[in-house]
């Protein structure tokens, strides 16, 4: 392997790494604006000049390749004094309209402004070049182009990953600046990802503008919910209300990317959220209180079960709900309730629209961990939904907002032929306007849990923060039903659940929250 | 002197191929065949033959850069993009003798084992390239190109593609992405051109010059062209003379001419009694020489010692009376609008430095704004991609250098001390 001398410090790294990634792993940040990992590597912008020995001009760190031998220095004089020369060229024109601008906080002119410039201007400000501000180019993002450095990422982006080439570059030197060509805006899924990856404030997302500053912001790691692909995301909230998504690196699920449906997909956890227990008396909702309706649902399920034979009761899971509460809701249905009538459904409403990328068809993030499970899906569940239709289940159990593609009416249609459906749900949808017991349940951003993707790969999503209003884990209201049934139950949140799946269950045999770690583990085929 | 291009040039008639071939055009081609190409090749380093676009590259060393394998075709392509201000040789040889460029285009071809080449012509070029399309079509008919070339089994497709007028396409790999139809910016190196280059292809990118000069190479030998300039700088150059002199135009001299005298004997000296103020040696980015520095030989070396350029030997001489803050703010002006866009320190430094002389020669220049321009030259010199921010930073640093006294003096006065104003 090739050897570094990086500042007198020396490093092996593998044959190709540039000298960016190589000081990198020892700890030296190179300053830099167009280079990101996951595209082609620009050199324009010509932030990371490094001193090399026996190299007469600097050179770019990002697309220098380490040869065995190599003497870098990143703690000359000349560096930082060429350093400070192209920070201080990227600003000249930059309107330094940071109090309103959404990347203050996670900016790159701020941050090396900080490190390495700290100059006072000398442009004269009428000198400015001004550019378009607040630019719509379609897709989620805002362009502003006054505040752009053009550093190319996006126009990379949109060659190298979407293959769309919306955005280039228009006009030459210091009125240069990047653009859609006219009338064709940006017509990809996976637009939100261009504010990701634009260092500064040029392209900002639509949705977050203006919403918070950035360093208000907490975050913790998440699942996308959006659909089976189970990318990798880092959720930012302030309170209890989540502000956005934005990808979590994991080269073997997304990258460094996410689509534009699974970000907008934390409006969920924010909006017409169920918040307190309630039970419907003659068509009126009426609040209840956890203390009483658990042990009420508990008894109608095991009294229907024990009267008219456990063949009337029926639940119904859902492919929202983690590999745990799954697991969890399983052994209720069959030991404890004794019913064969368990089932669910991956279809959702709308056109399952899928592509060759992250998109997948499947809008549920865990079809595959219910499957993995033992519950089935497709005709068992037709099979389930004609004998409710046909008035053959007197007590339901239903897990999810929504009854897989059945509209509103359809829903209520379907479960005015049950006498009593008990829902564990997150927002208010058909279900929950048609079920006799409303049990409220925590957000994926509210508990924890984990995931199984469409190719099987077992990925946690973390506990953000604590639920809203009264609404509950839903480990804990199915360990507390579960109990009330007669199981015995000494689960202690989704780690102890999770321990228990990983002994009885084959394909995550061996599993643990250890080995799945930050970015997924796949199970055994 | 022997003449390697321009001895028919008077003859209006040699730019059609029967004229051509009166004077034993395509002979060269006809001896190169029955050469193998690493003979060819040999020939050219032995010549010294520099290339002439300006970097002085030696040609036959640039040549031997193509990878060895043959796998993967490969292309020459013939730098017609004649932008640098100041010159204007490319442009006679295209006009006056454009048989020598094709003939010089077929033997290297043959030499390179490229059997696609294309010409990249300035965009306002539209005589040229017309002039150019016509003897490119006459030497399809007779043969000299296209499909077994005079019997000798070697195919060469010739292609005219003009440009759409910007400077940094005289640039190689800014000129191979306008060739394929993509912005004309600069590529990052490596990959050079000669690994990977037009279309993907190994790629050689040869000045007009350069190529025309072949023919006679192979028909007269190496050693000999090289005996006709001086040491490490063989044959002769194109050279071109702009300003107030008796005689501006181009001038087929030795390498190793002397630069006092092409001004003032091969030129004619200045026009109307007017006095040498500066020379600007070899196109507008070579660092500008003072009256009292310019008895020198003209080569590539000895140009260097001194701290300039022979580049592209556009030379342009400036009379006593002439601003050179005025002068260095017309060269800012086009730098700033020639710079691509794409690096940081070019797009950015261009602009302001066009602004800085400019307001100096406004009257408007603040002190420190000298100090300012010098230490923003520093931060663009050798920072960027390509050479644009070099040219554009070598006559900056040179006047103020040399003619520091007018720009204190216009910022002391707050008017131009000339009158020129803008």
């Amino acid at each position: 392997m090739p050897t570094l001398t990086l500042n007198g410090m020396t490093v092996d790294v593998p044959p190709g790494t540039s000298i960016l990634d190589a000081a990198k792993q020892v700890g030296v940040e190179i300053p830099h604006y167009c280079y990101h990992p996951k595209l082609s590597v620009a050199g324009n912008c010509r932030m990371c000049l490094v001193e090399i020995e026996k190299f007469p001009k600097l050179q770019t760190a990002c697309s220098t390749v380490v040869n065995d031998g190599m003497v870098v220095r990143t703690d000359t004089e000349k560096v930082r004094k060429a350093v400070t020369g192209v920070l201080e060229l990227m600003l000249i024109h930059h309107p330094i309209d940071c109090p309103i601008c959404d990347q203050a906080g996670e900016c790159g002119l701020q941050d090396y402004y900080m490190k390495f410039g700290l100059h006072k201007s000398r442009y004269a400000l009428e000198d400015k070049v001004h550019k378009k501000k607040v630019q719509d180019i379609g897709g989620q993002v805002v362009l502003d182009a006054e505040r752009c450095i053009l550093c190319s990422r996006c126009v990379r982006f949109l060659a190298e990953v979407t293959g769309t080439r919306e955005l280039d570059f228009f006009n030459r030197g210091d009125h240069s600046e990047i653009s859609i060509f006219p009338g064709k805006p940006l017509d990809n899924n996976y637009t939100g990802n261009l504010a990701d990856i634009c260092p500064v404030g040029a392209l900002t997302s639509k949705d977050f503008r203006f919403r918070c500053r950035v360093w208000l912001l907490k975050a913790f790691d998440s699942i996308c919910t959006g659909c089976s692909k189970g990318c990798n995301v880092d959720a930012h909230f302030k309170g209890d209300i989540l502000y956005r998504l934005k990808p979590r690196w994991n080269d073997a699920v997304n990258q460094a990317w996410m689509c534009d449906f699974g970000r907008l997909t934390y409006k969920e956890m924010n909006e017409a959220r169920l918040l307190t227990p309630f039970v419907r008396e003659e068509g009126a909702r009426k609040v209840a209180a956890w203390g009483s309706l658990l042990p009420d649902v508990a008894f109608r399920l095991k009294a229907t079960a024990d009267k008219s034979g456990a063949d009337r009761v029926a639940v119904i899971a859902s492919p929202q709900s983690s590999n745990e509460e799954l697991y969890l809701l399983r052994r209720l249905a069959t030991e404890l309730l004794g019913t064969k009538n368990l089932a669910f459904t991956h279809r959702v409403a709308g056109d399952g629209f899928a592509d060759d990328f992250l998109i997948q068809a499947d809008k549920n993030p865990n079809s595959r961990g219910a499957q993995l499970l033992g519950i089935p899906d497709g005709a068992v569940f037709d099979a389930l939904v004609s004998k409710i239709s046909a008035g053959g289940i007197d007590a339901l159990l239903v897990f999810g907002n929504v009854l897989g593609a059945l509209s509103e009416e359809e829903t209520a249609a379907l479960l005015a032929n049950v006498p009593f459906v008990a829902q564990v749900g997150t927002n208010e949808g058909p279900v929950s306007k048609a079920a006799t017991a409303v049990l409220p349940s925590a957000s994926v951003a509210e508990r924890g849990g984990t995931f199984t993707s469409h190719v099987g790969r077992v990925q946690r999503f973390r506990f953000g923060f604590p639920a809203r209003g009264k609404a509950k884990n839903p480990v804990e209201i199915l360990v507390s039903l579960g109990n009330r049934l007669g199981a015995g139950w000494s689960f202690a949140g989704e780690a102890s659940v999770f321990r228990a799946l990983a002994e009885s269950e084959a394909p995550f045999a061996g599993m643990s929250y250890d080995s799945i770690g930050m970015l997924g583990q796949e199970i055994k085929t | 002197m022997e003449k390697v291009l321009t001895t028919h040039f008077a003859n209006e008639r040699y730019r059609r191929l029967d004229t051509y071939r009166q004077y034993g055009g395509y002979e060269a081609l006809k001896k190169a065949f029955a050469m193998t190409p690493e003979a060819i090749i040999d020939e050219v380093k032995k010549a010294n033959l520099r290339g002439r676009g300006g970097a002085g590259f030696p040609a036959g060393v640039k040549w031997g850069f193509l990878p060895k394998d043959l796998s993967r075709p490969r292309a020459l392509v013939i730098n017609a993009d004649e932008g640098e201000p100041g010159t204007f040789k490319d442009r006679v040889i295209m006009t006056r003798g454009p048989h020598l460029l094709i003939e010089g285009i077929a033997i290297s071809s043959f030499a390179l084992r490229a059997h696609a080449c294309w010409i990249y012509i300035r965009g306002e070029f539209v005589r040229e390239a017309k002039i150019l399309d016509e003897a490119v079509a006459e030497a399809y008919a007779a043969g000299f190109l296209g499909v077994n070339i005079l019997g000798s089994g070697f195919d060469l497709d010739v292609t005219v593609h003009r440009g759409a007028g910007a400077y940094i396409c005289g640039e190689e790999t800014s000129l191979i992405n306008s060739l394929e139809g993509k912005r004309g910016w600069p590529r990052l190196k490596p990959p050079f051109p000669a690994s990977v280059g037009a279309f993907g292809m190994p790629t050689i990118v040869n000045n007009v010059e350069t190529i025309a000069d072949i023919p006679w190479i192979v028909t007269h030998g190496g050693d000999t062209f090289a005996a006709l300039g001086v040491e490490k700088n063989g044959g002769t150059r194109l050279v071109g003379v702009s300003g107030p002199v008796n005689r501006p135009g181009v001038y087929e001299l030795s390498a190793g001419a002397n630069l006092k005298d092409v001004i003032y004997n091969v030129a004619g000296g200045m026009r109307d009694g007017k006095k040498l103020k500066a020379v600007i040696p070899g196109g507008s980015s070579t660092p500008v020489l003072r009256a009292d520095e310019i008895d020198v030989t003209f080569d590539i070396e000895s140009m260097a010692k001194i701290g300039t350029m022979s580049g592209t030997s556009g030379i342009i001489v400036i009379p006593e009376g002439t601003c050179m803050v005025r002068a260095l703010s017309v060269l800012m002006n086009f730098y700033a609008h020639e710079s691509c866009g794409q690096c940081t320190p070019c797009r950015e430094g261009t602009g302001w430095l066009k602004k800085l002389v400019g307001r100096i020669e406004a009257g408007e220049g603040r002190q420190g704004d000298v100090e300012l321009i010098l230490d923003l030259c520093d931060n663009m010199m050798g920072r960027t991609i390509c050479a644009l921010a070099d040219a554009a930073v070598m006559p900056a640093q040179s006047f103020i250098w040399k003619f520091r006294e007018e720009f204190d003096r216009h910022i002391g006065e707050q008017k131009c001390p000339y009158g020129n104003r803008f």
